[in-house]
């Protein structure tokens, strides 16, 4: 297995950051963002980005968190026995910006399933996508508004996150080939 | 090729699915407690304005009832339609059943129409696992005969661990006719895998052979004296008496019960200060449990029928992926 890194701890933050300032500025302020992150990864970088913007706009966004396990189209396909996480997002998001927040864009399927149980949960004024990575090959019309980094892959490779708060090591982001 | 001495350690593997649910006797602890909290998740969707997440959209759910369960039946319907199933009913009165047709040739007609899950209620102990030995979808078991009703089994444990945090270490006290009861076949199942301590309060003649019950869960105790049974527990968890019970000479009468195994007020006081009572219903209110009880900020029987629905939908959620 050849592994090669990607985006070291140092590049997570910038790229955080970053995507906090495009927020912001997108939407002119963030008073009526809020951040959901898809379950798991995509809630930390969610939080992340949420400290992000208390430090520079003095606002403290909200976050939810979302489990799309029950949205999935491909049940009969995935492993034994899938365990559903809860869902939890903090206010009703009619009317709002939602930001949903991942690690990683790849073939959008999961993106999809985000956006069908947002609907379920409210009306939002306007969803928007934030990743970490994108790394092509949709198998969907989405995209992302905000995008840490594009990293062109092949699909024999696979992109893994390491974030401190699920996986307690450095963050990281690399190739596995 | 592994070098000579070394052991190899397996991975460790997730549980299989699981094809059908007959009883928690073939439940795995870490398996319940996966169903538990899969439960959590799915009462956080019957809390929403829109109820129904699309997980089963395009299964068929057949609830096939050949005993009568208005409750039981709304509620494993309200748990297909939560996932976007399509649900039908079926009972034996009014089907062929009525013209003489046999439960393998219903089962068949039901495979022929496209049935991915067949939930089955039958008055005769050990009818789903019959279909299950034939039926090429999953069955669930919705209760047979006096042998077991899983769901009900998980409803109870997952309302146990949303009012305590836990399962383990608990004194649950089962008060009533045990002889005659699924529910509390498959309470024991799932309490004693959690770790619950475990007590049942019978009359002899509503209890059987106490050798019986130690054979298969030797870790209860038995007392046919509720007011020592209930002293220090956190759970009551009582039985509807069959009234036919007395009819056919197991109880002198209703109200000897009454006196002698009811739920009352004063009895209550005697139980762990944090104490829940629970009943599967339908209660025959100042027969087994006094109303003053029944709705008492102690019970949470209204609690374990919303439980149930969303133990259901994670059941249908389990076995659906085949």
């Amino acid at each position: 297995m050849n592994e090669k890194q990607i985006l070291s701890v140092d590049d997570i933050r910038r790229a955080i950051t970053r995507i906090g300032h495009e927020i912001a500025e997108r939407n002119e302020g963030v008073r009526n963002v809020v951040l959901v992150g898809i379950r798991r990864r995509g809630v930390p970088l969610a939080q992340r980005i949420a400290a992000t913007l208390l430090d520079f706009e003095g606002v403290k966004v909200p976050v939810g968190t979302l489990d799309i396990t029950l949205y999935r189209d491909d049940l009969a396909l995935r492993g034994p026995a899938p365990v559903v996480h809860s869902t939890s997002i903090p206010l009703d998001i009619t009317g709002r910006v939602v930001v949903l927040v991942d690690d990683v864009l790849y073939t959008g399927r999961t993106v999809r399933a985000a956006l069908d149980a947002l609907s379920d949960l409210g009306r939002p004024e306007r969803t928007q996508l934030a990743v970490l990575v994108d790394r092509g090959h949709r198998e969907l019309p989405i995209r992302a508004d905000f995008v840490g980094k594009n990293v062109p892959t092949s699909s024999e490779e696979r992109i893994e996150t390491k974030l401190q708060e699920i996986d307690h090591v450095d963050d990281g982001v690399f190739i596995v080939r | 090729m592994p070098a000579k001495n070394t052991t190899t350690v397996p991975a460790p593997e997730a549980a299989p699915r699981r094809r059908h649910v007959l009883d928690l006797d073939d439940f795995s602890a870490a398996e319940i407690a996966e169903v538990l909290e899969t439960t959590a998740s799915m009462k956080e969707v019957l809390g929403r304005s829109i109820k129904q997440v699309p997980a089963l959209r395009g299964k068929n759910v057949v609830n096939m009832f050949f005993e009568d369960s208005t409750r039981t039946r709304i509620s494993f319907e309200l748990a297909a339609r939560s996932l976007s199933a399509n649900v039908v009913s079926m009972s034996a009165k009014g089907s062929s059943v009525e013209k003489g047709e046999s439960l393998m040739d219903t089962m068949r007609t039901l495979q022929a129409l496209g049935a991915d899950v067949i939930v089955m209620r039958h008055s005769e102990a050990g009818a789903p696992y019959f279909l299950a030995q034939h039926f090429h979808g999953s069955i669930l078991n919705a209760g047979d005969g006096r042998h077991a009703h899983p769901t009900q089994g998980l409803l109870d444990l997952f309302t146990i661990q949303e009012r305590f945090g836990r399962i383990e270490g608990l004194k649950v006290v089962i008060v009533g006719d045990i002889l005659h009861s699924r529910v509390a076949r498959s309470d024991l199942w799932g309490l004693t895998k959690m770790g619950a301590q475990v007590t049942l309060c019978a009359p002899p003649t509503l209890l059987g052979p106490t050798a019986f019950w130690l054979a298969t869960w030797p870790d209860v105790t038995i007392t046919s004296n509720l007011d020592e049974a209930i002293a220090g527990a956190d759970v009551v968890m009582t039985l509807r008496l069959q009234k036919e019970r007395q009819q056919a000479g197991l109880l002198p009468s209703l109200r000897e019960y009454n006196r002698l195994f009811a739920i009352t007020p004063e009895r209550m006081a005697k139980a762990a200060p944090e104490a829940i009572v629970m009943h599967p219903g339908p209660m025959n209110e100042g027969v087994e449990i006094m109303p003053e009880v029944a709705v008492s900020s102690q019970s949470v029987i209204e609690t374990q029928v919303t439980n149930g629905v969303a133990v259901r939908m994670a059941l249908l959620y389990r076995l659906a992926g085949e």
